[in-house]
């Protein structure tokens, strides 16, 4: 276990949040760049928020190249995972499948599939008789909207959401990070344009540099430090059924119906809904978008019509207006933000910790996440990735 | 799932209505004389606040009109309804319960994470 000790008065980083992305930053920081006077900082435990809170899938068939090397970045390094933090990630690359349920959905996941292809991605393109042979269970022809064909990528799957952030946390404590958890940061202390500490529940904590990775909550502490982000906060829920044997080995995912599903290891149904259509912190959202799901996924699996739903949740996502992340530096000095996941980060944990650490360690971005700035907000330079989000903004 | 109370309806539930964003967002006069970055934060930069909000909502399922509110973001409690046509309400009229600008409120979160 790692430890919980009380704050220091000061750290050479600060990173406020403890999630997967937050404590993998730490861990890449302290072994990558040799910076090991560094405090996490949760307010509630640790992977509590949408590290715990997600489906879990894992993939990279984003449409545009800063995208596909991003999230690719991300892959690659899930597939080492388990062996580098010496921890079972439970990595399962079972493939991510993309449906498709009309003429424009075929037209632009053959265009995706292209555009993947080029940029060295395994992605291929199914049609309904492979999609029943993978997943025999799902009705393709029966219902308003038919199956048409699929975007599939092998090498994408699932893995164990605790387990990322439990590794990262445990390597990197092993090397001299404070985890601090139940602290909130109430406010990030700048003086003349330069960051210098947060004021937290346990006190003021100095800081050279802070890492704010605090998804939906990430917008509202920027605004303390009198930095605009644009983000907009929404619920985005999940629900798992009771557990059933094996019956689907694969993750099916439907933009145009909206219905996720894969089956985990305890064979319980993990089933992704959409966001609410309104800014939210409650971490609940509303019955009818679940229900819309529902819907969804009991005319593509008629099997599943009598099943029983186990738990339901909310995690508050914090959506970009190009559904694409901000990892990036900002106006003010030695405050760093990684953020605007929006639906889809738990894919990008390691990738995007890794490049954020190389971010703060050396003031300025990897060549993978240096188009990821604030600047594309007023320069147009933009990454529109709303096609490849799973979860319609 | 929240109730809303339609000007000009009545108490209907959410999913009849379409949320429409931050309200009182003023297009501005002169675009050509902004820089690129003033108009950078018209097009993409939304307030986005845990506590009180003023947002727009249109009742897309019943009368299609549009109409204001101002929302407790942290709680989803309405805490005022009015007409496009109306002034907008002054901030001081409405008490927000959070201690901090990230913290829970005591009721209407479902962060239990954090929540004692």
């Amino acid at each position: 276990m790692w430890e919980s000790p009380e704050p220091k008065k000061g750290y050479d980083v600060i990173i406020v949040g403890g999630g997967g992305h937050g404590l993998g930053t730490a861990y890449y920081l302290a072994k990558e760049h040799g910076i090991k006077n560094i405090a996490v900082i949760e307010k509630g435990w640790l992977g509590g928020g949408n590290t715990g809170r997600n489906t879990t899938i894992i993939r990279s068939n984003y449409l545009w190249n800063e995208s596909a090397h991003l999230y690719d970045h991300s892959v690659k390094l899930w597939e080492n995972l388990s062996e580098e933090l010496n921890f079972n990630m439970m990595f399962s690359q079972r493939g991510v499948m993309n449906l498709a349920h009309n003429e424009h959905d075929i037209k632009e996941m053959k265009r995706r599939i292209s555009a993947n292809r080029l940029n060295g991605l395994d992605t291929q393109w199914l049609d309904t008789k492979q999609i029943e042979e993978l997943v025999p269970i799902m009705n393709t022809k029966n219902l308003r909207y038919p199956v048409l064909g699929a975007a599939f990528q092998p090498r994408g799957g699932v893995a164990r959401h605790d387990a990322v952030a439990w590794g990262y946390a445990l390597r990197s404590n092993e090397m001299g990070v404070d985890i601090i958890q139940n602290c909130e940061v109430k406010d990030i202390k700048t003086d003349n344009h330069k960051v210098e500490g947060v004021n937290t529940s346990k006190g003021f904590i100095k800081a050279n540099k802070v890492a704010v990775v605090a998804s939906g909550h990430t917008s509202v502490l920027a605004q303390t430090a009198g930095v605009k982000l644009p983000l907009q906060s929404r619920p985005l829920q999940a629900l798992v059924s009771e557990p059933i044997k094996p019956v689907i080995n694969t993750v099916v995912m439907s933009n145009a119906v909206h219905a996720y599903v894969s089956q985990s290891d305890k064979g319980e149904l993990v089933i992704g809904a959409g966001t609410d259509g309104y800014n939210s912190f409650t971490q609940r959202g509303g019955y009818d978008v679940i229900e819309e799901t529902v819907r969804a996924i009991v005319e593509l699996y008629p099997i599943f019509g009598k099943m029983k739903m186990l738990r339901q949740w909310g995690g508050i996502v914090d959506i970009c207006p190009d559904a694409s992340p901000i990892i990036s530096k900002c106006e003010v000095k030695g405050l760093y933000f990684n953020c605007g996941w929006g639906t889809g980060g738990f894919k990008a944990t390691p990738g995007s910790a890794n490049v954020f650490a190389h971010t703060v360690a050396k003031d300025e971005p990897h060549k993978i996440n240096a188009a990821f700035n604030l600047e594309r907000f007023s320069d147009g330079r933009l990454i529109d990735e709303h096609g490849a989000a799973a979860v319609a903004h | 799932m929240i109730l809303i109370d339609c000007p000009y309806c009545g108490e209907r539930e959410q999913s009849e209505f379409t949320n429409g964003g931050e309200a009182h967002v003023i297009r501005p006069k002169n675009p050509e004389a902004l820089s690129d970055k003033e108009w950078g934060q018209y097009v993409f930069y939304r307030s986005n606040p845990k506590g009180i909000f003023y947002e727009r909502w249109n009742h897309s399922h019943g009368c299609r009109k549009w109409f204001n509110a101002v929302r407790d973001t942290s709680t989803d409690t309405i805490l005022k309804i009015y007409k496009l046509t109306d002034n907008r309400p002054d901030i001081s009229e409405f008490k927000s319960s959070l201690k901090s600008p990230s913290g829970e409120p005591a009721v209407g979160s479902g962060n239990f994470a954090v929540k004692k």
